[in-house]
């Protein structure tokens, strides 16, 4: 059973600048004692206090401004950041997409690169090759899969990246914002296996400004702000409350079947924990 | 405007186990279960580097024969000994310090360098220190090639008995006592690992740590019988084991080195160098498993 719980949980992170993280500081300062208060370090309340539980089937959308925390609280969700106060606690194998780049290679072919990227993200070498194809396929990057992934466009590594994420099978995904840079062709192929993916996936949390994507990929939504959940519920409501109107009013009726929604907002519609 | 919503939440919040025996050591077993990842990257980090050229990794091997050759030639003549048996002293020597060098050296930046996959992937953060060392035993494994070439050509003057100069102790030469070299280098392996868990998070922290030990580490290299042998601090107090031996054998280094190059020579063997090699890896060992729970937590925070 898939579940991501946090409990009263907050993120703090140190700022050590050049005196404050050498080691010098640290003993001398010791010895003076009027210098200790200097010592001390400041500190950035990235999340504060979230307490949030999801298990299997959740499909949650991550809204807020630039700096709200939506990328910490993904990064305390995938269990990279582990509170500094609170606890959390996550069942599942999690597969998280922040940043395209990473652990990518430029130096190495596309090929290479889809191996090393599924074996971090803990499928065995024997696996991956079995999916190449499959990938290559879909990202439709041909030969140049054989080359280094430098000579890559940045739409050409992004399609390599959601071409491994979504040829696995995770229990927990996690995606942060920035699959933006394909072409709208690609978007609606990738949109298909996503949306596929997430069917499959137990249990997704997504951070994206776009709220064609997150109607499309998310049923509830967490709404973050200055690192504190502002509001949890519904994705309408969430959005609503967010943008200030409706955004499934301007929807075409076709649309609105397909996602499942009325279309006129009732107030509390839809909401299953609000 | 909403509040937060009330969830069920499960149960009442357990104490957060971040800093528990018991997640340090998941963390210790879970990167030893992805050997395929950190093998395969190790692998990758030594082909990288010499991605592009024509020999690749043999470079490897040919600059460690030409210092090899060039430190044998200098310091035999310097010294007054005999090439056919110090020559291969100091090659072996070397090749293990290089072994020592890089997993202190790479040790303390080990997450740093790594700072991009930490913040990015959830893993046990001894997958990079498994990758570390694993490239330094690749890279290990590479030199050794010039310690068989060594051991060709000067074949006929170590399978005998023999003696290095100045030194009264007689050397047995090559024989089964060669293959103690596997579990010394192995225990060597185990050392190099703690030395970079530890190493490694506390230079996490302080950023001081890397550029001091890069800074010393040439002056323990001096200080450690590599170019040179014990049997000359021997000869310069004649004898009369004075406060000058103890500058080799309060050296820890001296003791690792030894345990491998010792079988490797076909030298005499003194047990209390694995006496000694055995106790630092316990206590090793305590401080990196200490470092590690408590600030395991903390390293995707500090890098």
């Amino acid at each position: 059973m898939v579940s991501i719980d946090v409990w009263n949980a907050s993120v703090d992170f140190p700022i050590f600048e050049a005196k404050s993280r050498s080691l010098k500081k640290l003993v001398l300062g010791k010895v003076g004692g009027k210098i200790a208060t200097e010592t001390k370090i400041p500190i950035i309340e990235a999340l504060h206090d979230i307490s949030i539980s999801l298990k299997e089937g959740d499909r949650v959308g991550l809204v807020g401004h630039n700096g709200a925390g939506k990328s910490t609280l993904l990064r305390l969700l995938s269990g990279i950041y582990e509170p500094t106060r609170g606890s959390s606690r996550i069942v599942g194998k999690v597969a998280p997409v922040f940043d395209l780049g990473v652990g990518m290679d430029p130096e190495i072919s596309g090929f290479e690169n889809i191996i090393i990227r599924g074996l971090f993200l803990g499928m065995s070498r024997k696996q991956m090759e079995q999916r190449v194809d499959d990938i290559a396929e879909f990202t439709e990057l041909g030969d140049y899969l054989s080359m280094p992934l430098r000579t890559y466009s940045t739409g050409m590594r992004v399609r390599l990246a959601l071409g491994v994420v979504t040829s696995i099978d995770p229990e927990i995904l996690l995606l942060d914002e920035g699959i933006g840079a394909v072409d709208a062709a690609f978007l609606n192929k990738a949109r298909d296996r996503l949306v596929d993916l997430v069917k499959r996936s137990g249990l997704l949390v997504f951070a994206s400004h776009s709220d064609e994507f997150l109607m499309e990929l998310c049923n509830s939504a967490i709404w973050m702000d200055e690192g504190k959940v502002k509001m949890h519920g519904s994705l309408r409501e969430v959005l609503t409350a967010y943008k200030g109107k409706d955004p499934y009013e301007n929807l075409s009726p076709e649309m609105l079947e397909r996602l499942g929604e009325a279309p006129a907002f009732a107030g509390n519609g839809g909401g299953d924990n609000g | 405007m909403q509040a937060t919503s009330t969830i069920e939440q499960p149960a009442a919040p357990p104490a957060s186990d971040s800093r528990s025996w018991s997640r340090a050591f998941r963390d210790i077993r879970e990167a030893w279960g992805q050997r395929e990842l950190w093998a395969h990257l190790g692998w990758q980090d030594i082909k990288q580097r010499y991605r592009r050229s024509v020999i690749g990794p043999l470079w490897i091997t040919i600059g460690m024969g030409s210092t090899a050759l060039a430190l044998g030639l200098l310091y035999s003549q310097l010294f007054g000994q005999d090439i056919a048996t110090f020559l291969p002293y100091v090659t072996v020597g070397f090749i293990i310090w290089n072994f020592i060098l890089g997993c202190v050296v790479e040790g303390t930046d080990v997450f740093i360098a790594n700072e991009g996959l930490i913040k990015q992937l959830p893993a046990p953060i001894s997958i990079y220190v498994l990758r570390m060392v694993w490239r330094q035993v690749l890279l290990f494994l590479h030199n050794l090639i010039v310690y068989v070439i060594v051991l060709a050509i000067f074949f006929s003057s170590l399978s005998h008995p023999y003696y290095l100069q100045n030194s009264q102790v007689e050397h047995p030469g090559l024989g089964l006592g060669m293959l103690l070299a596997i579990p010394a280098f192995a225990l060597l392996v185990i050392n190099g690992s703690w030395v970079a868990l530890l190493f490694g998070i506390v230079s996490t922290r302080f950023r001081d740590i890397p550029p001091v030990v890069s800074s010393f580490i040439n002056l323990v290299f001096f200080m450690t019988p590599i170019v040179w042998s014990t049997g000359d601090l021997t000869k310069v107090t004649n004898g009369t084991g004075s406060w000058r031996t103890a500058v080799a054998e309060l050296n820890p280094m001296y003791h690792y080195i030894e345990i491998v190059r010792a079988p490797l020579l076909g030298h005499q063997q003194s047990w209390h160098h694995w006496v000694v090699v055995g106790a630092l890896t316990i206590v090793g060992w305590a401080l990196a498993l200490t470092a590690l729970r408590n600030y395991r937590a903390r390293v995707s925070y500090w890098v």
